[in-house]
């Protein structure tokens, strides 16, 4: 279960990344943010954020279009 | 940690746009970002004008910009004003050209409150941008 859900569904670039960075920097070390989104470019370029911030992707799923992004800090 | 300088020469719609957009992915990919607001570009740092600017083609006398802002609300493109605010918010900082603020008249308090964190001239960016890892000219 995610501490932290930021819901970007039917935003575009670049508000799925501004909106996670914020749950990033709002969140505490060890808690879970879940990003629900539908932007297909944010769906590969959040990992890439996740990456850079060295932080730890748990998991992601897609169904219908609608994209879950797991990250813990 | 990484950093991106960007100098907004243009106050043309589409490239404060440009420049907030990457400005805001710097800052949401964990770099630091620096935008220096010069000549045309720092007329958009006054009070209210931050989407003021024309479109850099096909402005036809308004007619262009209001169909792109037309299109751009359709596929639900944030505004400037937010992304201004979200740039701030994620710790971006804004230097203003002193020297353009000369030349135009433009006085402090012409700026948008909250805005702007130093005034400065080309010594300011290139002390940013020697450190940075990103440097972009818009």
């Amino acid at each position: 279960m995610a501490d932290i859900i930021v819901d970007c569904v039917n935003q575009t670039c670049p508000i799925p990344l501004v909106e996670t960075r914020k749950a990033i920097i709002a969140a505490k070390t060890g808690q879970k943010i879940e990003v629900i989104g539908t932007h297909p470019a944010s769906k590969k370029e959040i990992p890439m954020a996740v990456e850079a911030m060295k932080l730890k992707l748990l998991k992601i799923t897609e169904s219908n279009g609608v994209w879950h992004i797991l990250i813990q800090k | 940690m990484a950093k991106a300088t960007l100098i907004l020469h243009s106050g043309d719609y589409d490239k404060v746009y440009s420049a907030l957009i990457i400005g805001n992915g710097a800052l949401a990919m964990g770099m630091e970002c620096t935008i220096y607001f010069t000549f045309w570009g720092l007329q958009r740092l006054k009070k209210g004008q931050l989407s003021k600017g024309k479109l850099s083609k096909m402005h036809m006398m308004g007619l262009g910009k209001w169909f792109v802002k037309r299109r751009m609300n359709a596929k639900n493109v944030v505004s400037l004003e937010r992304l201004m605010r979200d740039y701030k918010e994620l710790g971006g900082k804004v230097l203003a050209c002193d020297m353009t603020m000369d030349i135009m008249g433009v006085k402090k308090d012409d700026f948008e409150p909250g805005i702007v964190d130093e005034c400065g001239a080309v010594g300011s960016y290139i002390n940013e941008a020697q450190h940075s890892d990103i440097t972009l000219f818009i």
